[in-house]
């Protein structure tokens, strides 16, 4: 990743609104040909970053270098947004045809008419849209606008492309069918790629590095891999899906692994910490693994406590059941191993997971958060 | 009802004949308020996108007052006008009070703040993220105002209409700043005033219907290209 020349730069950006501080990221920085992925909740920063990035927003503070040249500048800021393309949650299509949709990016950049038709078609067709080009925009369904609004960014073949949750108001079908195109799409060109969401899977999906961001901050930002499975404090944690997050104190250490006294359970983690630090254990619901009390075998190694099912909850193929350890686990099974197991609510069964699975999260002496 | 008739009789033979006189009023009413109109478009169109889009200091006192100008009173326009083009007056050197040009000037005064106002808030109207995304498209300035235009279209249908519907019937700025002079100044409404004071009444009706006619044609020219238009 560090061979590619650096997009982005971002240096001490602030932005303020209304006497607040909406965004603040000190640092940062895009490489080509990545496709970052930004999530985090609703007013997280998400949207006022990509705006930023494409000088929609003026920053309080701060600066931001496109391929080393300040913006606004040592690059001219219509010269820059020329370089970029974006797409808002919003199809924000203009009232006249597909085509002309599609076209406009470019008749904005005055390019002549008999230069643009190819460009266009190849662009429709490229979306699936091409038999729509006639058509009134007003007129598309909710999938076909994302379509077009889509085309119209990619008809002027930008350097960098800015998606802010194109997808959120579509249906599950239509978001899939889309995403695939997208994604395919974004394979062959390999164009850097800023796509904000606050869907974990789709930006699992998409990501080749993901950044986690919570009032207006970029709190973590790494490959998909390592934001999944290594979160830096409890919020990412809870973002990127880690179901059990476990408050605790270390009462003992071994070499290379520590115990955690919760509730009467002693949890084995690996890690060099020292006793009374205050730790957080993050589990994925994924490594945490149900065998049934009367085998007496638990599956995996380590940590096993007998746990009491408090509930269970279909979620589509899988069902995610609540167990009660002394402490609260969650995990997810699908259903013929419940009834393998002949698993209902109330019973007791075996929980187990690796010790190597958890992740630990030292608490800091709260300064503020 | 004998009056009404050999009035409609009378408007209908001179609507059939092309009388010269009648002709030449119908033709002078739509130079005087087709040019007030268009200078209206052009003025109301870009103060009015200008002001939606632009935030400033003294703002909401700008909007309110082109709303109130919206209901400015002809005779009101007329006045000032007159005032303004009379011999003694700041622009009397120009001498043009008592000319189809001076009824311009006045009813382009009325139209512009009704074509501003309607511009105004139906450029307000278009979502917020319309203008991110024109400009993320590369847009100038200029450019982002002019998509911005297009996209308020329908309603700038409606701009044009209550613009020239506006001065098309009105007649107290017309009679002090045109004067009514027969063949030179003289529109469709003073006319009517005239030969309704004098008791003609035919030539009356006659000019009202071609006054009623022209804002009809007018305005169905005009809905039809918006109703072309409109989303469907």
């Amino acid at each position: 990743m560090s061979s590619s020349p650096v997009i982005f730069e971002v240096r001490d950006l602030q932005v303020i609104r209304g006497g607040s501080l909406i965004l603040n990221v000190p640092s940062f920085a895009v490489s080509q040909g990545e496709l970052l992925v930004l999530i985090g909740p609703n007013g997280a920063g998400k949207s006022t970053l990509l705006q930023a990035l494409s000088a929609l927003v003026t920053p309080s503070r701060g600066e931001i270098l496109f391929r080393g040249r300040r913006i606004g500048t040592e690059i001219a800021l219509l010269q820059y947004r020329r370089k970029l393309a974006m797409v808002l949650q919003e199809p924000l299509l203009f009232d006249t045809t597909v085509y002309h949709n599609v076209a406009s990016g470019l008749k904005i950049r005055g390019m002549k008419r008999d230069k643009i038709e190819p460009i266009v078609a190849k662009t429709l067709e490229r979306f699936g849209i091409a038999h729509l080009k006639d058509r009134s925009a007003r007129t598309l369904s909710g999938g076909e606008a994302r379509r077009a609004s889509i085309a119209r960014a990619f008809a002027t073949d930008p350097e960098v492309l800015l998606l802010d949750e194109p997808f959120s108001a579509l249906d599950p079908i239509m978001r899939e069918t889309l995403l695939e195109d997208l994604e395919q799409v974004l394979q062959e060109t390999r164009i850097t790629t800023i796509f904000v969401t606050h869907d974990r899977i789709e930006a699992l999906r998409l990501a080749t590095r993901l950044g986690v961001m919570g009032t207006g901050e970029i709190l973590q930002s790494g490959s998909p891999e390592e934001v999944m499975n290594r979160p830096v404090n409890e919020f990412v944690a809870s973002l990127v899906g880690v179901e059990n997050i476990l408050h605790g104190r270390v009462t003992g250490k071994n070499e290379g692994s520590f115990t955690v006294s919760l509730s009467g359970q002693t949890i084995e983690a690996i890690g060099a910490m020292e006793t009374g630090d205050q730790v957080i254990l993050c589990i994925r619901p994924e490594n945490v693994i149900l065998s049934n009390i009367a085998s007496g075998n638990p599956v995996g190694s380590g940590n096993t406590f007998p746990a009491n099912v408090e509930r269970i909850t279909a979620m589509g193929p899988y069902q995610k059941v609540e167990l009660n350890c002394g402490f609260p686990l969650v995990t997810y099974v699908r259903g013929h191993t419940l009834s393998a197991l002949s698993i209902k609510q109330g019973t007791e069964v075996l929980a187990s997971f690796d010790a190597r699975s958890i992740h630990v999260i030292k608490e800091r002496p709260a300064a503020h958060s | 009802m004998d009056l009404i008739f050999e009035g409609l009789k009378k408007a209908f033979w001179l609507l059939v004949s092309f009388d010269p006189e009648v002709m030449g009023i119908t033709l002078l009413s739509i130079k005087v308020s087709g040019s007030a109109t268009l200078i209206s478009l052009v003025i109301g169109i870009s103060v009015g996108a200008g002001v939606a889009l632009t935030r400033f200091p003294g703002r909401r006192i700008v909007v309110s007052l082109i709303n109130t100008g919206m209901a400015l009173p002809p005779v009101v326009v007329g006045l000032f006008v007159t005032i303004f083009l009379w011999r003694n007056g700041p622009l009397g050197i120009l001498g043009i009070l008592y000319t189809p040009l001076a009824m311009i000037i006045a009813q382009a005064i009325i139209a512009t703040p009704i074509v501003m106002g309607i511009t105004l808030a139906a450029v307000q109207q278009l979502p917020d993220k319309l203008r991110l995304q024109i400009l993320a498209l590369g847009a100038t300035r200029m450019q982002m105002i002019w998509i911005l235009v297009k996209e308020a279209k329908l309603s700038l249908f409606a701009a044009v209409m209550a613009g020239f519907g506006g001065v098309i019937s009105e007649v107290g700025a017309s009679i002090m700043v045109g004067g009514n002079i027969m063949g030179y100044s003289r529109v469709l409404t003073t006319a009517t005033v005239m030969e309704t004071s004098r008791g003609n009444f035919d030539v009356a009706i006659a000019l009202s219907l071609i006054l009623l006619l022209l804002a009809y044609l007018i305005n169905l020219a005009l809905t039809q290209v918006q109703q072309r238009e409109r989303p469907r």
